[in-house]
C-alpha cells in the first residue's frame, strides 16, 4: 500500500531513475550528524550517566565501588561544603555584575563611538586571549602585590577601609582576599560579556537614537528606554557566559585567594585529583551542575529571551 | 564649565577606555616582567633588566615540551572538531530529521555547563572504562568541547548563505559534489575558518578539563600552573609575550589582505 502511495506512476522514462538518489538523499543529515553527536553522546552524555553513578556508590579505592544508592552522600556533601556553594554564587555573581558595570561602556564604545578605531580597539578586546590565562592571572600576583602602588593607592583612597569592613578584604592586603579573587574572575570572563553585548549593541539602528532625541528624550532617558532595552539579548547571553565558567572556576580562587577563598570548584578539584573521594567529589560536580541548570533555565524565562538558546 | 560638559559627554568613552586599560593591564605587566631577573623562584616582584630569558627562552627543562604538546593536541584538537562540527552544522541548517531538539540541546549543553563538571564526568569515564590517561584522553576531551563552538560558527555562516547560488550552479550543470565544492565551501569557509581558530585558542589554553584528564603528560597550561606552585621561571613570559605579539601579526596580517582583496573587487 505505502508503495502505491508514495511513489506516483513515472511520467517520463527520466523520473524512476531520479528516486534513488532521493531515498539515498534522505539519510544525508544521519550520515553528517553520526560521528559528531555520537562523540557527544560517548564523551559528554556518557560520562554524565557515569557521574550520577559514581555519586551514589560506597566502598574505597582498595576495595572497589559499588553502587548501593547511598544518597547520603549528597546530604554529607551539601552539609560539609555549603560554605564553597555560597562562596562560588557570591563570587560568581559580584563577577558577573562588575563584568555588566564594566563591559558596557566599552561595548557601548565600540559599536557607537568608535569610528575608525572600532577594529583595533575590538583587537585589543580579543588580544589578551592570545597569552595563556593561566600567566595573565599570575601577572595580577604582582598587580595587586602587598606594598605595590595599587593596594598602596587604594589604602590612600581608604578603599582598603571599606572592603575590610564589607569582609571582601582583610588589613593592608589585597591578595589571598576574596576582593582578589572576585577581580581575577571578573577579568578572566570580561570578554565574554563585551562580545555578546557589542554585537547585541552594534544590530541597533543609529536612527532609533536620533528619533529618541527628537522626541526630547535626555541621552539618559535615551539609554533607559532605547539603547539598554534592545541589547537585553547580549545582556543575558553575555551574563550567562560569565556566570557560568565563573561559578565553577577554581583557578583564580587558588592562584588569588587563600583557603578561606575556596569555591566549590576547589573542592570537587582536589577530592577527584587529590584525596580521591569520587563518590563525593561526583555529588558535588552533580550538584552544581544541577544548580546551574536550574538557574539559567529560571533566568532564561524570566528575562524572556528563550529563542536565544 | 566647558570640561564638565567635554566629561559628560565622553563619560562613555572614558569609562570604556579604563575597561580596556583593566584587560590589557596584565599584558603589560607579562610583557615587562619577561625582561626580568628575579631574585627568588618566584617573578612576581621587578628587580632588573635583563635579556636573558629571551635569548634562551628554552632553557628551562620540560616547557618547550610542554609546549609541543599542546601546539600537537591543539592541531588534531582543531582538526576533529572542526570536520565533525561543520558537518552538524550543514545537517542542522540544510536537511530536516528527526530528534532536532534533543540534538540541538546537546550540542548547546557543553556549551552551558561549567568546565569542572565535564571535566569530572570525563574522568569517572575514563576511570571506569580503565583508559590510560595522557595525550588521548587530553584529545578526546578537547575535540568534545570545541565542537560546539565550530558547530555555532559554522551553522551562523550557512544559514546566512543564499541557497540561490547553489542552485545557479546546479543550473549550470554542476553536479551536487561540484557545487559543493566550488561554491558552497568557498562560501562557508570563513565561518569554517573562524571555527577552527576558535577550537585551535580554546584548546590549546585549556587548563580545567586538561588538568582532570592528563594523567602525567604535561600541556603548557598545566606546567604554568605547575610552576605557580614550584616558582615561575622568566621564559613562562616570554612564551607568553611572544604568542600575543605572532596572534597580533597574525590579525593584522589578515586584516591588511582583507583590505587588500576589498579594494581589489571595489
Amino acid at each position: 500500500m505505502a508503495t502505491l502511495t508514495e511513489a506516483p506512476p513515472p511520467l517520463s522514462p527520466t523520473a524512476p531513475a531520479k528516486t534513488p538518489p532521493r531515498r539515498r538523499g534522505r539519510l544525508v543529515p544521519y550520515w553528517l550528524l553520526l560521528p559528531g553527536i555520537l562523540w557527544l553522546l560517548v564523551f559528554f552524555a556518557l560520562p554524565m550517566i557515569y557521574q550520577a553513578s559514581t555519586s551514589v556508590q560506597t566502598g574505597s579505592l582498595e576495595e572497589g565501588y559499588e553502587v548501593t544508592w547511598h544518597f547520603a552522600t549528597y546530604w554529607d556533601a551539601l552539609s560539609e561544603y555549603y560554605p564553597q556553594f555560597l562562596r562560588s554564587v557570591l563570587y560568581a555573581g559580584s563577577a558577573t555584575v562588575l563584568c555588566l558595570i564594566l563591559g558596557y561602556p566599552l561595548a557601548y564604545l565600540i559599536a557607537f563611538r568608535a569610528g575608525r578605531w572600532r577594529n583595533l580597539i575590538m583587537i585589543l578586546v580579543i588580544a589578551p586571549f592570545f597569552t595563556s590565562f593561566l600567566i595573565r592571572t599570575l601577572a595580577w600576583k604582582t598587580i595587586l602585590a602587598d606594598g605595590g602602588p595599587v593596594v598602596g593607592a587604594l589604602n590612600t583612597l581608604h578603599v582598603l577601609d571599606v572592603t575590610s569592613w564589607l569582609g571582601m578584604t582583610s588589613g593592608d592586603r589585597v591578595l589571598a582576599t576574596p576582593l582578589a579573587v572576585v577581580c581575577g574572575l571578573t577579568y578572566n570572563f570580561l570578554p565574554f560579556m563585551i562580545l555578546p553585548l557589542y554585537s547585541s549593541l552594534e544590530r541597533i539602528d543609529g536612527r532609533l537614537h536620533e528619533a529618541a532625541g527628537d522626541l526630547y528624550a535626555k541621552p539618559i532617558t535615551t539609554f533607559r528606554k532605547v539603547t539598554f532595552p534592545l541589547s537585553m539579548p547580549g545582556v543575558v547571553s553575555g551574563t550567562l557566559l560569565t556566570f557560568i565558567p565563573a561559578a565553577g572556576d577554581y583557578v583564580n580562587a587558588d592562584l588569588l585567594g587563600s583557603a578561606d577563598t575556596r569555591m566549590v570548584g576547589n573542592v570537587i578539584q582536589t577530592q577527584f585529583l587529590r584525596i580521591l573521594d569520587y563518590p563525593t567529589a561526583a555529588a558535588l560536580s552533580f550538584i552544581l551542575m544541577a544548580a546551574i541548570l536550574v538557574m539559567v533555565t529560571v533566568y532564561i524565562r524570566k528575562s524572556g529571551t528563550e529563542d536565544l538558546v | 564649565m566647558a570640561l564638565v560638559n567635554w566629561l559628560r559627554r565622553n563619560l562613555v568613552v572614558i569609562a570604556g577606555l579604563l575597561t580596556l586599560g583593566y584587560l590589557l593591564l596584565p599584558n603589560i605587566i607579562v610583557t615587562v616582567f619577561s625582561f626580568n631577573e628575579p631574585r627568588g623562584r618566584f617573578n612576581y616582584e621587578w628587580q632588573q633588566f635583563s635579556a636573558d630569558a629571551w635569548k634562551d627562552p628554552c632553557g628551562v627543562s620540560d616547557l618547550c615540551g610542554s609546549l609541543s604538546v599542546s601546539l600537537r593536541i591543539a592541531f588534531w584538537a582543531t582538526l576533529g572538531a572542526t570536520a565533525l562540527g561543520t558537518m552538524i552544522a550543514f545537517a542542522l541548517v540544510r536537511y530536516r530529521f528527526r530528534a532536532r531538539g534533543a540534538i540541538n540541546s546537546l550540542i548547546f549543553l557543553p556549551m552551558a555547563m561549567p568546565e569542572v563538571v565535564m571535566a569530572a564526568s570525563l574522568l569517572t569515564l575514563f576511570l571506569n572504562m580503565g583508559a590510560q590517561l595522557g595525550f588521548w584522553t587530553i584529545l578526546i576531551a578537547h575535540v568534545m568541547f570545541c565542537l560546539s563552538f565550530v558547530v555555532t560558527a559554522v551553522k551562523a555562516r550557512v544559514m546566512s548563505m543564499d541557497p540561490r547560488l547553489e542552485q545557479a550552479a546546479q543550473d549550470l550543470y554542476a553536479g551536487p559534489f561540484q557545487t559543493f565544492i566550488r561554491v558552497t565551501l568557498p562560501i562557508a569557509a570563513p565561518g569554517i575558518a573562524a571555527g577552527a581558530l576558535l577550537a585551535f585558542a580554546l584548546s590549546f589554553d585549556d587548563f580545567i578539563i586538561t588538568n582532570f584528564n592528563a594523567g602525567s603528560t604535561v600541556t603548557f597550561p598545566m606546567f604554568v600552573w605547575g610552576s605557580a606552585q614550584r616558582g615561575t621561571p622568566v621564559q613562562i613570559n616570554v612564551i607568553g609575550t611572544a604568542m600575543f605579539l605572532v596572534a597580533v601579526l597574525f590579525v593584522l596580517a589578515s586584516m591588511v589582505i582583507g583590505n587588500r582583496r576589498t579594494k581589489q573587487k571595489a
